[in-house]
Parts: structure tokens; sequence; C-alpha cells
């Protein structure tokens, strides 16, 4: 079915939707990972985005109920060069297309997406609409120009769970209404440690690798207060990724603040950018992001380079945490922008990209060994 | 950590002579290293015995060391030369194996030479298979289970830890002969006897059979830090079973989810880890079970490979060049990635293409043996596609391979040669199920056959998800067949570009021309757009231009307003066009450089040095096929085109680009014709007063036979057009003649045979020459050491000639300049001549650079392929200071290297079909030595005693006394069977009687595996000596004992083996030569 994409500057391209008929809108990024689309839709981060994939042929493998970030697709459009629609794999139970129709999500192929992400690196992530309904490129682009834009917005809200969870044995299990949020909720202390997880949209393979480690987890909503967590008394807290412009996300920031120094602090991504702003940091809007399986950071610490998966659009300005106390601990080989940090005196270490893949490299697993390592003291 | 101030000289192996499976991806990897380690003030030595690269020109090392590349050479090359740094991972298993060798012999330690970039350690963990299995079971992961037997015994139990099914090898057998799959104890039964016989030491190995599991490579690289990427992920198209040199690859993996992927990858790393390689480029293979994921590892090769140029090519990530760094002391992060300009070398490349990797066998040259394909390699050369799919990538695959395909099918080409019409639903069947060079063509057959998907992945193991792109493609040809020429929608020709068909398919499948085909797209304006491949994925501006085409919109060629050239390579590496050619491709391009022109190279070889991306200023990954190319140069616009370096390959689309008004560089198109053309080509000679072997055509049996004998035996007979494997033969009598000729009638009714005297006995020689229309200069002249009959490229040659007389070779000198005026050769000219009877015969003329350009090049100094580029471009050999012929004071040989190990069943006798696959180049100050050089180079060491077996054919006994006379002399025994014994003794020659094969045993074979016999004299004519000579020569190749098949051979191999009596090999680099 014909469609047509078209960007708030103007550009437009035609293509094609392999999911049926549809509208959808978003800033468009893109993502150069070769394989893990399906992590990739899940990944509650890209809410509010439509991801293209750098790599044409998307769709390989089908979709399986292992490779999952979290309970849904979380992309609001999927753009792809070839759409495949016969996967094989002895792990595939459905089609790429099927799993995208199921959930309404729009997803788009036969077009260049080389060019589209050419765009994207020259001009920047940009907010686009698709539709298969009116193709002209004209009122497509007014709708481009509508569509809010990514600064300023608080996404967390809107992908953080709504009620408290154990993760327990790979998957979530929600806690009762009625069962008060206090110490009592751990069934294992003393002989595993406990973290609470904020959710600013984790995925899941954040909460597999904190399990694998041997912590027992609570993931709670992004809104929950310093109060409440200090009624938990767990031995460390974990802040989660999540979607777009850290800013917006106040009550987070200042609920970090206030627990700065009461347990051992962990954040990946989203939650790397809320710690450096309830620091003191400061953070920006990159061009056109990282997002991909192979980012270059170099461990400061041990000289070494990880090859590390990231998605994420903004990014904290390295030298807003001078005279922070704060050691930087890993930078991007690409660009030299922050990828991680440590409180010198404080347990809290966190980093900008995923150590827990899904998709991409494994090399940056250690970090939830030293997590689990520092409640320990 | 900065680079290394500790050591400041170097010495890399190079991989010798290209053979199956060691191809010229070694000169390119060779290549970078010694430019990277030169870049940064490394003194760097280097020891290749193969001259046809572009790692031993002078320029590339400080000390060049053409010669053998074995542990005696290299250990006196140490010592002369005494390198602080021995790098043995870029000289493919060659240089590994060597270095190996030497390191055990203590000349490491004795002069303090340190291995660098892998250490003995890790690569005897890697290469010995008990080793490496304990290694792999430490790290958790797991190799295919298997065991050594040599009685049955031995079977039963190992085959009761392994369980069925069971895959029996034969320890060293050549060519993988003997083994089989044993489905159960009956089949294991037959085939672990088979094998035990088969076996030279009664050895077979039992081994796990993961056949039809899907198979994968990873490309790695560690630095000194423990930093590991990935460079490239390669999937195979065709299961394991198949060596991954004779599987179509893909890159990237196509089949895997992230989660399977990563699991291989941090396997990948603990891999390199464990088995120690501190830097460098390492290949993994891994088997996984397409039912449930089981994951194994095959092997893993410690050292630049095959896999790893293929994966530099794919994603523009130098390994070669990046692994000889990283051997000095630099880590990942502190080199550049040139690609982008702007990141560094520490980070895994992303693909937003895919790569299809063809292999391109030469079955048509061995009748004798059959297409098969088994976990022994036999392609000798592949070819690379990129496009925005695999299907597009898959059919610019196709017709990059110049087998005269133009896709997968549908090209007009489906039903030629053997294959008349559609093939039966069970000969499909079979050759799907059994692996051979053509079976992705009876994949198309097996669609339009409508067999279904499952089916096919039963009988072939090939994974469903290509088997459907196949479908897609094969389907797609039923949705243009229903269109006439013109009144093909614009959409739908569209989506025919953007799925790979060429516009020959489509004026196939439509009943059009390929004009107007051609035509009618550009009037739609459908054209291709350029698209770069930059390692990033976009993500990044890209600083290095290096092009493949493909049907989108978004057009990234950077076309400059500077003069430019366009060089055509040679595309996939065949028997007759290899590395020569692209060695010459190279220097037009360092030539253009010099003069500062644009260079544009295209070509769709990946091992090559040409497609290497710094090699030129631009380069076009494509196809060498006329539409194609035209492409390239309706963007590019280049003032010119070089068809002369490349072979045959650009040479045939001379006219084809002419007549669409591309300006050729050089020898015009038209004396290219008139040297091609057997008419024209006469004519010229009689205008010139030289001569050709008395020659005629026939167009029946009965007028060959009238032809023939008016001619008078023997004569060569070959097919106007090209028959296969047999197109050409030297026949004796009139039964012969009459058997070759029906054939070749009933082959092709409407083609005539060729005639041509055969010049028995006449010694052949080469010359190659450069004008630049004015004037002529003799580059070199070679004389053959084998007769005449042989084919150029399979014998041996001397420069300058040994017995050829001065008025002799001034006659060649006045022939060779009087042609090349006549034709105004503009740049390089190769010419044959055969001398019989002090009479001089012209045999051919080819305008163009030669397989000997190299050789020639290297034997004088004179960089012929470089003055022609500059040369066409207008300048004058006066101006370039070209005035003489030069003729060294050294003598070089060339000796070919033939692929005969590999290819079981073949006779090893020389003919008029070149064979070869390689070859080697050994100087020195007398023939003798510079022959034995050639010869261990080539991987024969000539013994300087012991028994010499001499079996010859009627013709050659005369000559044959005086051989074994001069053996006799030198203090060889002979031993000879019945007739040779008998004319021996007439001479009163002492010799030892054995019986032919054929004459009850003890035979000469037993003598032979009963190491009595330590050089082979054997000459035949092929059918009659066949029973006897076939298993003598078989017997030689197996137990690798040196041999020859001519008297002339024998002849050279007594001055080799005398001259190293008098004094041993001594080693000397060409820098001093020259």
């Amino acid at each position: 079915m014909k469609a047509i994409i078209s960007l708030e500057d103007g550009r437009s391209f035609n293509c094609r939707s392999f999911t049926g008929p549809g509208e959808a809108w978003g800033e468009v990024v893109f993502n150069t990972s070769m394989t893990g689309y399906q992590e990739v839709l899940t990944d509650p981060s890209y809410s509010g985005q439509m991801v293209t994939m750098t790599y044409p042929l998307i769709g390989n493998y089908g979709i399986n109920p292992e490779d999952i970030e979290s309970d849904r697709i979380q992309v609001s459009a999927f753009l792809v060069k070839e759409y495949q629609d016969f996967p094989s794999n002895f792990r595939s139970t459905s089609t790429l297309a099927d799993y995208l129709k199921a959930q309404g999500i729009l997803g788009i192929e036969q077009f260049d997406t080389r060019a589209l992400t050419r765009h994207i690196r020259k001009v920047g992530a940009m907010r686009a609409f698709i539709t298969t309904h009116d193709i002209d490129s004209a009122s497509c682009i007014k709708r481009a120009r509508e569509i809010p834009g990514m600064a300023g917005q608080d996404l967390v809200k809107e992908v953080t769970t709504k009620r408290p969870y154990y993760w327990a044995q790979e998957k979530p299990v929600y806690i009762g209404k009625n069962v008060p949020l206090s110490k009592n909720i751990w069934k294992y202390r003393g002989s595993k440690n406990s973290v609470v997880a904020f959710d600013f949209g984790i995925k899941y393979n954040i909460l597999r690798c904190l399990e694998y480690a041997g912590f027992e987890i609570l993931v709670v909503p992004a809104t929950t207060s310093a109060e409440t967590i200090k009624l938990i008394e767990p031995d460390g807290l974990f802040l989660s990724n999540g979607p777009g412009d850290p800013e917006p996300v106040s009550y987070a920031i200042k609920t970090i603040k206030d627990l700065l120094s009461y347990r051992p602090i962990f954040g990946i991504c989203l939650g790397h950018q809320l710690l450096a702003l309830a620091l003191g940091g400061k953070t920006f809007k990159l061009k056109f992001g990282h997002r991909g399986s192979n980012q270059p950071v170099k461990n400061l610490l041990t000289g070494k380079v990880e090859i590390t998966s990231q998605n994420h659009g903004f990014a904290v300005d390295i030298d807003s945490l001078n005279g922070k106390n704060i050691k930087i601990t890993h930078k991007n080989l690409n660009d030299n922008t922050l990828e991680g940090f440590r409180h010198r005196e404080l347990p809290i270490f966190a980093v900008q990209y995923h150590p827990e893949a899904s998709p991409g490299p494994h090399d940056s697993r250690y970090l939830f060994n030293d997590f689990v390592h520092v409640p320990n003291g | 950590m900065p680079k290394r101030t500790d050591i400041y000289k170097i010495l890399i192996i190079g991989a010798g002579p290209i053979i199956i499976s060691q191809a010229c991806e070694f000169d390119y990897s060779g290549t970078q290293a010694c430019k990277a380690l030169r870049e940064e003030g490394y003194k760097v030595v280097l020891v290749n015995s193969n001259p046809a690269t572009i790692m031993t020109d002078p320029e590339m090392a400080d000390r060049t060391y053409i010669e053998p590349v074995t542990p005696e050479i290299v250990a006196a090359i140490i010592e002369k030369e005494r390198p602080c740094a021995l790098l043995p991972t870029l000289g493919g298993q060659t240089g590994l194996n060597t270095a190996i060798q030497v390191a055990k012999t203590g000349v490491l330690e004795k002069f303090g030479v340190e291995m660098i970039g892998a250490s003995i350690e890790s690569i005897n963990k890697a290469e010995d298979r008990d080793l490496f299995r304990s290694a792999m079971n430490k790290i958790g992961l797991r190799i295919p289970e298997s065991g050594i037997a040599t009685n049955m015994e031995d079977v039963q139990s190992i085959a009761a830890d392994i369980g069925f099914p069971i895959i029996v090898r034969p320890s060293f057998t050549l060519g993988g002969t003997g083994g089989g799959v044993a489905y159960n104890p009956e089949d294991l039964e037959k085939y672990a006897k088979a094998g035990l016989d088969a076996s030279l030491i009664g050895q077979i190995m039992l081994e796990e059979s993961v056949l039809g599991w899907k198979e994968y490579e990873l490309e790695v690289m560690r630095d000194n830090k423990d930093n590991v990427v990935i460079v490239c992920s390669i999937e195979n198209m065709d299961p394991m079973g198949i060596h991954t040199g004779d599987s179509i690859t893909v890159a990237p993996a196509q089949t895997l989810s992230d989660k399977e992927y990563q699991k291989m990858r941090a396997a990948s790393i603990a891999i390199m880890r464990e088995i120690g390689v501190d830097t460098g480029g390492s290949n993994v293979q891994f088997a996984i079970n397409p039912e449930n994921g089981d994951m194994i590892v095959v092997e893993m090769n410690p050292r630049v490979s095959r896999s790893s140029a293929l994966a530099s090519k794919a994603t523009g990530f130098p390994i070669a060049k990046i692994a000889a760094k990283l051997a000095v002391g630099y880590t990942l992060d502190e080199i550049p990635n040139d690609i982008t300009g702007e990141t560094l070398a520490s980070f895994e490349p992303t693909l937003d293409y895919c790569v299809v990797k063809i292999p391109r066998w030469t079955f048509e040259k061995f009748p004798e043996t059959r297409d098969y394909l088994t976990t022994s390699m036999k392609s000798v050369g592949e070819t690379m596609a990129i496009g925005r799919t695999f299907k597009e990538a898959l059919q610019k695959g196709l017709r990059s391979l110049e087998i005269g395909r133009y896709g997968l099918g549908a090209d007009g080409k489906d039903f030629s040669g053997r294959q008349k019409r559609p093939p039966s639903l069970s000969e499909i069947e079979q050759k799907l199920a059994t692996p051979n060079s053509l079976r992705i063509f009876y994949l198309r057959h097996a669609f339009l056959n409508k067999m279904s998907i499952q089916y096919i992945n039963e009988l072939t193991g090939i994974d469903p998800w290509f088997l459907y792109q196949i479908k897609q493609i094969v389907e797609f040809e039923q949705n243009i067949h229903k269109f006439n020429g013109a009144d093909l929608p614009a959409s739908v020709l569209k989506q025919a570009k953007s799925l790979g068909f060429s516009d020959i398919q489509i004026a196939h499948l439509t009943g059009a021309s390929e004009n107007s085909i051609e035509q009618y797209r550009k009037s739609l304006n459908i054209h291709p757009v350029y698209k770069l491949v930059d390692t990033c994925a976009a993500e990044f501006k890209a600083a290095t231009p290096y092009f493949y085409s493909t049907y989108e919109t978004e057009n990234e060629a950077r076309v400059s307003d500077r003069k430019k050239v366009m060089i055509l390579g040679s595309g996939p590496n065949r028997i007759g066009q290899g590395i020569e050619f692209d060695y010459c491709c190279v220097h037009a391009s360092f030539a253009l450089k010099e003069e500062g022109i644009e260079s544009i190279m295209v070509n769709s070889n990946p091992e090559t040095v040409s497609t290497d991306y710094d090699t030129s200023d631009k380069l076009y990954f494509e196809p060498l096929t006329k539409e194609d190319v035209l492409h390239i140069v309706e963007t590019e616009k280049p003032v010119g085109v070089i068809v002369q370096f490349g072979g045959q390959t650009p040479l045939n689309l001379a006219v084809p680009l002419s007549e669409a008004g591309v300006p050729i560089l050089g020898t015009q198109p038209e004396s290219i014709d008139r040297a091609e053309d057997r008419k024209l080509f006469q004519t010229m000679l009689k205008k010139l007063n030289l001569v050709q072997p008395q020659n005629s055509t026939a167009i029946t049996v009965e007028e060959a036979v009238k032809t023939a004998e008016e001619i008078g035996y023997p004569v060569i007979v070959r097919p106007s057009y090209v028959l296969g494997g047999r197109a050409m033969k030297i026949v004796y009598d009139r039964s012969e003649l009459k058997n070759f000729t029906r054939l070749a009638i009933i082959a092709s009714p409407e083609h005539p045979v060729l005639i041509d005297k055969f010049l028995e006995d006449a010694v052949e020689v080469d010359v190659d020459a450069i004008s630049d229309g004015k004037t002529t200069i003799i580059g070199g002249i070679m004389e053959h050491i084998e007769e005449a009959g042989v084919h150029s490229g399979d014998s041996a040659c001397v420069l300058p000639p040994y017995s050829l007389n001065a008025q002799t070779l001034n006659e060649i000198r006045n022939a060779t300049i009087a042609m090349a005026s006549e034709l105004n050769i503009t740049g390089l000219m190769n010419v044959q001549y055969a001398i019989k009877d002090n009479r001089l015969f012209v045999l051919e003329v080819n305008p163009r650079a030669s397989r000997t350009i190299p050789f020639v090049s290297k034997a004088t100094g004179v960089p012929l392929a470089k003055l022609a580029t500059k040369v066409m471009l207008g300048r004058t050999l006066k101006d370039l200071g070209l005035t003489s012929e030069k003729t060294p004071l050294h003598v070089s040989v060339k000796e070919a290297v033939l692929p005969f190990s590999r290819l079981p069943d073949v006779d090893a006798l020389l003919g008029p079909e070149m064979k070869s696959t390689g070859e080697v180049m050994g100087i020195d100050s007398d023939f003798g030595h510079a022959y034995a050089k050639s010869q261990l180079g080539a991987g024969y060491n000539l013994p300087i005693s012991g028994m010499v077996f001499i079996s010859v054919k009627d013709h050659d006994k005369t000559a044959a006394v005086d051989v074994a006379s001069q053996f006799h002399e030198m203090g060889f025994k002979i031993m000879a069977t019945h007739g040779t014994s008998r004319f021996l003794g007439n001479y009163d020659i002492p010799n030892i009687v054995v019986n032919k094969v054929s004459a009850g045993r003890p035979h000469v074979i037993d003598a032979i595996k009963n190491d009595e016999v330590h050089l082979i004299i054997n000459t035949g004519s092929g059918e009659k000596t066949k029973c006897d000579g076939y298993h003598i020569r078989r017997a030689a190749i197996k137990f690798n004992i040196p041999y020859t098949t001519t008297i002339a051979g024998a002849n050279a191999i007594c001055k080799g083996i005398a001259a190293l009596t008098r004094k041993k090999l001594s080693v000397k680099c060409i820098q001093e030569y020259l």
C-alpha cells in the first residue's frame, strides 16, 4: 500500500506500508544495529519516535516471544528498506508485519532509507508524519510541523509503570493494590541484595541482568517519592533508561537529589542524565543522537574500549560536571561525549550507554557485577 | 600504547604462489602490511616467491627477497638481514607454517628475532586439533567430536562415542578422496575400510557430522590491551559440508537474531583470549543447528585469511593494515578509521547494504574431475557484489562471475553449452542434492518447476530465507515476461532493476534487444545511483570514495572536475586470468597518480590490491559488463578508459564500449580486432613477411582429414568456439583427429574446426614489448623451458634466453617491432613465437598486457605497466627515459604452479590447455641456481642424490639417453621401465628395471610408496601411455616427489641439480640485483 513520509523541513519520501493503512507521527531517528529489531521495537526509550533501521533487510528472523524489552511495541512507526515477509529462524513464531499490525503500529518500506539517514545526519533528528491516506507531500509536511518537539516534553510519564512490581524469574509480578510499600516487601532480605529500580521506561534486559547479578528487584513508578523509597529500605537504587528529554522529568530529578547520599545508585541512559542533573550538571540535545550497537566507549579507569549499545538523543554536558566532585569514567570515542561518571565520595555511578545490550554487544555486562559489589561495601 | 621503538626492522613472510585456497588476498594483505609498517618508519624485509604480486615491487619493502618461501631460505634471510621481529600472520597458511618451522630450528632465538602478531604457542593452540578442543572446552564451547583410527576396532569404538551420522575422512589423501558420510554401521564399515585403504598412511579421521548445519564466520581483531572488535559477520548460503571457499557467502549474517549473534560474538572474543592471539585479526567459523540453535566452533585461523580480505572489502575496514599496526604496539583506539577520517579503528563496522560473494570454479578445464563440492576447496577465484538487497547483490554477483551469465537466469544462456533443454525433475533434484558449481542455477530451475521451499531446503540444506529470495527473483521473471519490450510499464522495469535484473535479462524476457531496453530505460530516466561503502551506515561523513551501484533515489557519486581515467580490472581470478592482470591495473593507477590524473578503478574481485580503497582515487565495486561499466562512464565521464591491463575481460569490452562512444586509451579497438581475428591477422603477417605454422579450417570430418594430411601430423586442433575444457588438442594421427572433429562438429555443427601445424620440439618464446605509437622497445624475451605445445602459462621460462643465438634474437626483435608498428600499438603487446630448425614462427599476438608483465618487470627493473599507462596518456618512451631494451646480467626463471594435488583424478600431463593457478620466480646469477630456486618455490625440493625414475615415450627415448647419462655422472641411480631400460642399456647407462603398473607387482608405484624414488621423469602423449603414466604422475603428486613430464624439463632439472651440487642456494634481494 502506497504511503508517504514527510519531514518538518519539507523533505518527503514516497514509500509503501507493509502493515496496511494508517498514520503515524513522531521524531524520526535512525538505528544502525544490523540485528535486534524486536528489541528496538519494544524499547521504551523509543517512545514518541519513528525508527529507521539503516540495515536494509529487516524481518529476516521473524518475531519470537522472548526477545522483548517491554510489554508492547514502543516506537510510533518502523521504517525499513525491504521488509522480509518470509522469516527463517528456529525461534520465530510470527512475521514482523503481523506483530506490528497486531499492535496497530505502522511499518513502511521500499524507499531510500540511506538518503533519509544521511538527511537526518546533516539536518538533525526531525519531526515527521507518515500516512497512507492522503499521499500529498504538502499536507503531510504541514502535519509534521504540527507535532510537538521532543525537547521539553516529559515522555517518561507515558511509559513508566503505573504500579510497582517485582521482577522475578524473568517476568514482572505486580504488587497487590493493598500491599503497602515498606521494607517488609523484600522476601530475601539477608540472602540477596535488594534494589529498587525507578522505571523511566526500563528495558526488561536491565532487569534480567540485575537478576542474574543476584539482586532482588522491585520496580517502582517514576513518580515514587524519596520518602517512599526510604520506607522500603533497599540496599541500592537503580535509575533506568527512558525516552526523550531529561529536563522536564523534574520530579524524578528532585527525588534523586534527595536520595543521593541514601544508598548506592546506578544509572543507565536517561537514569545517567537524571543523575547528572541531580548532581548539578546540564544536558543538551544531540543533533541526531546515538542509536546503534557499535559505539566505541573508552573506560578511562582501565584504558580499555567497550563496544556498546546506545540509544539516546540527549547527552550530559561533560564540562557541566566540573567542580561537582565527579570523576569522568567513560567517554565516547566517536565524538568525545560523556558516557559515564562516578561520584568521588558517594557510591554513585552511571553510564550513558546500555550495558544490558539487547540489542548489542555484551562487553559491558561487568557493570552489573560492579553494582552488586557496591552495596556490600 | 604508542608504537614500539625497541624494534626497527620487521620480516614479513608472503604466501608464495597462487594456489587453490591461497590466492591474491595475501598480496592484498601483505601489501597493506608493508605500507602500514613503512608508514610508521619501520624497515621492512619481505620474502615472497610470487613475482606477480604488488608486495614484491621493489618500492613496497626496503629489502625484497623474491626467493622460495621455505624454512631454510627464510633462515638464510634472517641470518643476512637480522630483523628484530618476524610477522607471520599475513602470508596465509604458508606464511604461518613456514614461520613455525623456522622457529623450530632455533634460528629466531639465535638471532634474537621476536615473533609478533601471534606466538608459536597460540598458533599451535589454534592449529592442533586436540589442543584446540581442550581450549574450547575450557571456555564452555564445543567442537565436533572426532577421533583418529588406524584399524576397524578403533573405528567401532570411536563411532560408539560420536554417534551417527559420522564423517569419514581418510588422512593424507589429496582432494578429499575416499571419504563419505556414514549414516549407519553398514555405511561406516564401507567408508572406513575404503578410507583406510585410500589413505597413504592407513589412517582415517571420524568426525561428528554437522552436515547441513548453518555456517557462519566472524572476523575478529584484538589489540595488546585486550580490546576486541568484530569487523564483520558472514553467513554461508551453502551449509556445512561445503568448504567456505566454495560457498556462496553473504555479509552480514542474515538469519540470526541479536541474541544468537551476540552469543557468537561473545564466543569469538572468548576464543581470541583463550587461544591467546595477542594482536591482529582472526577468523572464527561456527556451525549452528538450524533446528535448535546449538552452536559449535568449526575452526579458528589466527591470521588474516581469504575471509578477512572479503570482510575488509565488504565493510571498508582494512583488517591487514590494522593488524600490522597492532603488531607493532598500537591499540585500536589509537588508529584512525581512514574511511570516515573522523572515527577510530576501535568500532564495529555496520553495513547498510548486502554483500554476496560467489566462488569462481574452472571445472571445465579438468574434465576428468567431477564437478562436485566438498570440504576440500576447489574454486580458483571469487567475485563480490554489493546491493541494497540480497536479490540485487546476488544477480550482480552472478554477472560478475564472467561465465557468460547475466544474472540468475533468463539471460538466453539457460540452455547453452551441453545443456540443450530444460533439465528434468530428477536432474534438478540430483543437482540440488549433490553440491556443484552450477547449483545456484538449478535452484532457479527448481522454482520454475514449482518445487517447494521446504523440499528444496531438504535437498540442499540451504536456509529457507535464501531460497525465498531466489524464489522472488524467479517469480519476478514471470512479471517481466508478460510484456513485450517497449510495453514494459515503468514500474515493472524499475522493480526489475532493483531486483538486480540486467538489461540483457530483461531483453531476453521481453523479446527485445539489449540496446532497445537500454534506450527505453533511459527514456524513462531509470538509471542506477551510486552509494558509498562507509563502514558506518551513513552515521558519519565518509572521506574515501568507495562506491557500488543500486537502483535508489539519492546518488552519492562525487564527480570531480579533474581529468580522469577509468581502469577496467580483470574480475574474478580464474586459470588463465589471475593476479598478473590485477598487478598491471594497480600499476596503471599508480601511474595516473604520478601524472596527476584522477584514477577510477572498476573491478569485482574482493581478493585484490586493485579493490583496496586507497589504491585509486575512486573505486567502483561493480560487475565488468558493458551495462555496468557504461553507467559508471556516464556518471564519471572519464577522458578515457584503459582496457589493456585487465586481461581478456576488459579487452572484450573494448569494441562495445567504443561503439557506445567511450574513448579507449592506447591501442585502438580496430587494432585489437586485427590481432584477434584469424583472417585479418594472417593478412597482416603476410604483409610483414612473417610466417605462422601452416593452418586451415574444416567443416566436415573428411575435410579435416584431408587438411591435416596436407599440413602433416601432428596438428593442433580446436573448435572455433569455446568448448568447455577441451578447447585445444594435439593429435598425432588420423583416428585421433577423426574423433576430435566428430565431437566438435556434433557439439556445434555450424562452426568450423581450426587445424594448425604442431611444431614438434620447437622452442617457444614469449616477448613483451611496449610502444608509444612510434617507438617500440622490447620489455623482455623469455625462452620457454618446456617445448611448444605446452601452454605458455604452464611452461617455465627464462629471461634472458639461454639457448637462442643472436641472429634468432634479432629476428624476434625485428618481427616484434614490425608488428607493433603495423598494429599501431600504444601501450603493451605480447607475442608468442616458436623456433623450429632456426625458423621463426609467429603463434599469437596479444595487443594487451600479458601474464608475464610482472615477471619481466621484476627481472629487468622496468615498470612496464606504469610506463605503458603514461604512454597511453600521450607521453613518449623517450620522455619516460626508456630508450633501449634492458638485458639483466642475472637470470630469472618463472615456473608455473599447478593445482593437480587439489583435483582428484586429473592427469598431470601438460598440454595446450592452461592449467596452472600461479607462478614463482627464481633469481640467481646462473641458470642452474635460478631454476633450482624456481622449483623449490613451486614446492619441489630437487634431490642432489638418490634414485631417478625414467619412463619416456618412444619419441623421447633418444633425448632421454642424454638426460640419463647426466644423472648417472652426477651419481644418481637410475630406475626405468622395461622399454626405457633396454634403450638406456644400449647406451651403457646402468639402470634398475622396474615393472610398469600394468606388468605386475612390485611395480613403480610400490617403489614410489617405499620412498625409493626421488625424482620422476615421465613423458607421455596422453591416451596411449595414460594407464601407466597417469598412475605414476598421480603418485608423484601424492607423495610430493619432484617430477617432470617433458624432456626439456628434465634437462633443466639436470642443470638445476648440477648447480646445487656445485654451490648451495644463497639469497639476494631484488634491490641488490637492480
